[in-house]
């Protein structure tokens, strides 16, 4: 029960990091391209730690990347809550995919929160113009391979120094 | 960590149902959606989340802040020489169109006096950064480093050296939000310098470029007329350039002319903005007629501290032709509120 004694500081500070990533000033010209980072580390932990981080705990990111953002509040909020729904849902099925499946289900599960926001964005009357949502979205399936590498370190990291001192 | 591990099979020993958790949130998200959509009821908390918030933002500002710092304290003598002489040429020429300016204002001041209208006095300012951190990027939005701890309120014009740059949207603690006049759900009354003919000019979503819809075809419009902000509407003070007529088209078949503009800030280049309290003109009116002393707002930052107010001399003259682009805000709002129920979004940017 390794996972169960390790405490939570790890996803808390990869998810701010993330977060701080999300709202890192880039160039106009790669902004289309900037990776949803907060939802890629959420659907890693969740796969990975499903009694870590749950449902609840994707509202709270969500809700802190809508502050952060100035987006309505609850938008990514309603968003990443159905995204970890299904990763929940999916998890142990998930987990077991080869890298590709993998890269597959991630890029389906950012096209739904892409398809949420806009979604919303176009209820509320503020339609968003252009297509970087959607570059957005494969621009993470493309950076997920090396992110869940660097978050395997991570996880292995922790998971052994939890073995370590309990 | 093995495929099956303990944890995941007894998952549903503490997290009972996830869709009935799902379902909940999402109803306590749709809820508070629809409350921030009406943009009143949670401002407060949403003021004081941000203030949560503020560490992370300050975190990505950081890196970029101190790279400024260290730019600013290495640079070399030469370099240093050079933008001193610069600014002391900037400083000669701009001094120079001061004394017109100081000339101008006393006359504007007496000229008001005699109509018995309020005095246009310096508006109190505050220099406010840009933080470096990106925001929805599909809305024109910054964010600046004062907030209500500094007396930052909704609705507050930002300007930068050139022009207007965008107003106020929410308050937080330390920082502000504040809308470019180019995001699209933004729209501010302006007036042309030339002819004082009023219009709205709505942003585009392109940060070079506004547009004026609702001027009609026989409308009197150059290109390079310079636009100003006309005071209508409450939100911006008048008198600040806005920008320039960049191009004037007119289409048989539309009604209105199709008219963009080259806003004056240097909206994408700016990284210092001044925060503009104006100075409520009842107030002012009441000052003058009091003490001519009592005009100054008590703050270093101040511009333009105007002593010269001119005892009012009460004439019954009309409202007629007024000289200068920076006045008039008295005969506009009189003979002119009709317009200002045509930019429902200048007063409200989040519809």
């Amino acid at each position: 029960m390794s996972s169960r004694r390790t405490s939570r500081w790890p996803i808390w500070i990869v998810l701010l990091i993330a977060t701080a990533l999300v709202s890192l000033p880039l160039p106009d010209s790669f902004t289309p391209f900037r990776p949803p980072w907060a939802t890629l580390a959420m659907i890693y932990w969740i796969m990975m730690w499903p009694r870590m981080f749950g449902i609840g705990s994707a509202w709270i990111v969500g809700l802190i990347l809508d502050i952060q953002q100035g987006e309505l509040m609850g938008q990514h909020a309603v968003a990443l809550s159905v995204v970890a729904y299904l990763t929940l849902r999916f998890h142990l099925q998930i987990r077991i995919f080869p890298l590709w499946q993998l890269t597959i289900t991630v890029f389906a599960l950012l096209a739904i929160e892409a398809f949420i926001m806009f979604w919303i964005d176009g209820v509320t009357g503020n339609p968003a113009v252009g297509l970087d949502r959607w570059t957005q979205v494969v621009a993470g399936a493309v950076f997920w391979p090396p992110v869940m590498a660097i978050m395997d370190r991570v996880r292995e990291r922790v998971e052994h120094r939890g073995r370590a001192f309990t | 960590m093995a495929l099956s591990t303990p944890d995941s099979d007894q998952r549903d020993f503490r997290d009972t149902s996830p869709g009935l958790r799902l379902f909940l949130l999402c109803f306590f998200s749709i809820a508070l959606m629809v409350l921030d959509n009406q943009n009143q009821h949670i401002q407060d908390v949403r003021r004081i989340l941000s203030a949560t918030t503020y560490p992370i933002r300050w975190l990505v500002d950081a890196p970029f802040a101190l790279g400024h710092w260290l730019g600013d304290s290495l640079s070399t003598r030469t370099t240093l020489h050079a933008e001193n002489r610069e600014l002391h040429e900037q400083i000669l020429t701009q001094d120079a169109r001061l004394q017109r300016m100081a000339a101008l204002e006393a006359e504007n001041t007496r000229l008001r006096a005699l109509l018995e209208s309020t005095a246009k006095v310096g508006d109190r300012v505050l220099i406010a950064e840009i933080m470096s951190v990106d925001m929805n990027p599909f809305r024109h939005q910054i964010l600046v480093n004062k907030g209500s701890r500094h007396d930052v309120y909704v609705g507050q014009a930002l300007i930068d050296a050139q022009g207007i740059v965008g107003q106020v949207i929410r308050d937080q603690i330390f920082s502000a939000e504040a809308l470019l006049i180019t995001d699209v759900d933004h729209a501010l009354p302006v007036e042309l310098v030339r002819n004082r003919l009023r219009t709205i000019a709505v942003g585009t979503g392109d940060l070079e470029r506004l547009s004026m819809p609702f001027l009609p075809r026989n409308a009197d419009v150059r290109e390079g007329d310079l636009l100003v902000t006309s005071g209508l509407g409450g939100t911006f003070p008048p008198g600040y350039p806005v920008g320039v007529v960049a191009e004037v088209s007119s289409d048989t078949g539309q009604p209105f002319l199709k008219i963009t503009a080259t806003p004056a800030a240097a909206l994408n280049r700016v990284r210092e903005v001044l925060l503009i309290w104006p100075e409520p003109t009842e107030a002012a009116a009441a000052a003058i007629e009091s003490d001519a002393e009592n005009t100054a707002v008590a703050d270093p930052a101040e511009i333009a501290p105007s002593d010269d107010s001119m005892p009012a001399a009460a004439d019954e003259t009309e409202a007629g032709s007024s000289p200068g682009p920076a006045d008039g805000r008295f005969a506009e709002t009189a003979d002119d509120t009709g317009e200002n129920s045509a930019s429902p979004s200048s007063e409200n940017p989040q519809q």
